[in-house]
């Protein structure tokens, strides 16, 4: 706060003079190159806000564990259970056909399944040659699939129907079973296509 | 104004409507009767002096000839709505014009309800209620928001289409005020946690959509925003709260946010690993590309509009950079050969949209204009083919080259950019 307000004041003298005094304001020594930015930067709080405010309540453990419904790379966040290829047959023949296919392929929306593996570019994006983590589909499926009944499939339903879409596309064997463990050591065809931003700004830098 | 033009109807209107209350015996005092004549008579009269306006009312609307709409692009739930920048002035949009990007559909969930859980690597794992973090110090900042899906998909080198509006090619930009708190403060709250680099920002609509969003870049200047120009979000902005990361592509600034995991590495969500990502041409996939380059599109004139005459008119446009201030931006009216300075409007806000105009005397030719924007790294907007050389021709995302209008000798005006390439 106090901050700002030193900032600030020379751009209000400059206004008062300005006013008074016609053109002066311009020959006045300028006020610091953006003053307006002083009122929008910043996230530091008041030099006497307290340590913490205190406000909120603490979230135990069981309401942390409700929502913490993510799933990363190394398979952290996947629950018990466990399902097959055959079993995820039924699964997506009952909540996925509709929406992408007897096979995968034929939509309307997403195409799921294609074998074929790219070099340059890639042709489709589907969970075969494009999803990086086979971990991201568990995480996906049960929060947000199907997507007119989210969060309808059971935790063994959803590993079943992941273990036949893999199987779709030429990853799983048909004998596959997934659960926390099994799941996360997929090794997805495109995961050493992904790099990370390397974009920067600058003169001169098209990337 | 001669004594013919007087409007004699509108005269005989009020003394009918008013004889005919009175004698139906509902006009009591003269306030009674000029509501009547401002609620019943006609809004268009032949002269506004003549007749008395409407009275107060509690809530405003536009102007009945004034219809500036949102374009719609649904599929099923993932749907989308483009903000018609042809038809806005300065850089705020209107709240109700602010462009729309569900992958669920949007929520109704009640402000006194919402909480949000932020937990992970953190010394006390808090939820808060809004009345919470409304009470937290507050900031308001004027930012532009855009889709990293702006302009993409719109043409090709082998499809160049001339019948694009702004509004179909770059509608998902807007820009507001955004009020609520700073993440940094709310971290400061729970404590983050030595070794923490990430956060895992998630919504509370149907496709429960999430994103790995840099620790550094939350701290830096992101915040949870409860207000836009003024008042609550709107429900299609994510209220009660939503994440709000200025110069960040639109869908890392999650809406209806519910919880927020402070991490040590992201966590590879669909939307940022299947959706999100650009493919570079050389076997690569860029992930993680979160900051919008520098951009600028002219405005006025575009495609579908005529110039009538001849003469004086001034191209006006919006330029913005994720990376800072517009330093500069440059029009260029005979196809990038050469280019002059436009006039900025201040205050040049950083990763804000700024308004730019050029008076230009349109000599009645075949006239291709154009706009490059420079920021504050140096960084000037490139040309198509520059992105193309860079990215290959696959990248759907991230469409950020110099726009180009062409102006016929007709004064039509269409999408000019298969001209030049």
């Amino acid at each position: 706060m106090t901050r700002r307000l030193r900032w600030l004041a020379p751009a209000l003298v400059a206004a008062v003079v300005g006013c008074g005094g016609g053109d002066t304001a311009r020959t006045t020594e300028a006020p610091p190159a953006n003053a307006a930015d002083f009122l929008y930067d910043g996230n530091e709080i008041p030099e006497h806000a307290p340590a913490r405010f205190g406000f909120g309540s603490e979230a135990s453990e069981a309401r942390v564990a409700l929502w913490d419904i993510d799933v990363r790379p190394d398979g952290v966040g996947l629950p018990p259970g466990q399902g097959s290829v055959s079993e995820g047959r039924d699964v997506y023949n009952i909540h996925c056909v509709a929406c992408h296919g007897p096979t995968g392929t034929e939509g309307p929306n997403d195409r799921l399944v294609d074998s074929e593996q790219w070099d340059d570019v890639p042709t489709t994006r589907t969970v075969g040659n494009y999803w990086p983590y086979a971990t991201t589909l568990y995480s996906y499926i049960r929060k947000a699939m199907p997507q007119l009944t989210p969060g309808i499939l059971t935790e063994d339903q959803v590993y079943a129907v992941i273990a036949y879409i893999l199987y779709m596309n030429e990853i799983v064997p048909e004998d596959a079973v997934m659960n926390a463990e099994t799941l996360p050591a997929v090794v997805m065809p495109a995961r050493d296509k992904f790099v990370m931003d390397d974009r920067t700004g600058g003169t001169g830098v098209v990337r | 104004m001669s004594g013919s033009d007087r409007p004699k109807l509108s005269r005989r209107a009020w003394i009918t409507t008013t004889s005919g209350a009175v004698a139906a015996g509902l006009v009591h005092t003269q306030a009674d009767a000029l509501r009547l004549v401002a609620e019943e008579l006609p809004q268009q009269v032949a002269d506004p002096t003549r007749v008395p306006g409407r009275f107060v009312s509690e809530i405003g609307s536009r102007a009945p000839a004034e219809q500036p709409r949102r374009l719609l692009r649904a599929q099923a739930l993932s749907s989308s709505s483009r903000t018609p920048l042809a038809d806005l002035m300065g850089v705020i949009t209107p709240s109700d014009l602010h462009f729309e990007r569900h992958h669920g559909g949007i929520p109704n969930i009640a402000f006194e309800n919402h909480e949000l859980l932020v937990h992970g690597m953190v010394d006390r794992p808090t939820v808060f209620r809004m009345s919470d973090l409304m009470r937290y110090p507050q900031v308001s900042r004027i930012r532009f928001l855009e889709c990293s899906g702006n302009g993409g998909g719109v043409y090709s080198r082998t499809r160049m289409p001339t019948d694009v509006t702004v509004q179909q090619m770059d509608g998902l930009l807007s820009t507001s005020e955004w009020t609520g708190v700073p993440v940094s403060t709310i971290l400061r709250e729970v404590g983050v946690r030595p070794g923490a680099s990430w956060i895992l920002a998630e919504g509370g609509d149907s496709a429960v959509l999430a994103r790995s969003v840099p620790l550094d870049k939350v701290m830096d200047d992101s915040i949870l925003a409860y207000g836009q120009n003024g008042e609550r979000l709107r429900p299609e902005q994510g209220y009660p709260l939503r994440l709000f990361n200025p110069g960040y592509e639109g869908n890392t600034s999650v809406k209806w946010l519910r919880r927020i995991e402070v991490t040590d590495q992201p966590t590879h969500t669909r939307e940022e690993t299947s959706k999100y990502t650009d493919p570079l041409g050389d076997g690569t996939v860029r992930q993680f590309s979160l900051t919008m380059d520098a951009k600028s599109v002219i405005t006025f004139p575009s495609f579908p509009y005529a110039l009538p005459e001849q003469g004086w008119w001034e191209l006006r446009g919006l330029a913005w950079s994720g990376r800072g201030r517009i330093t500069r931006v440059e029009v260029s009216t005979n196809g990038g050969r050469s280019w002059v300075d436009a006039d900025l409007q201040g205050p040049i806000l950083p990763k804000s949209t700024v308004r730019f105009r050029h008076l230009f005397d349109w000599r009645g030719e075949d006239t291709i204009i154009m706009s490059r924007a420079t920021d504050e790294t140096g960084y000037v907007q490139p040309t198509v083919q520059q992105l193309w050389e860079a990215r290959g021709e696959r990248t759907s995302y991230h469409q950020n080259h110099q726009r180009a209008w062409k102006i016929a000798r007709t004064g039509e005006v269409t999408f000019g950019l298969g001209e030049l390439v």
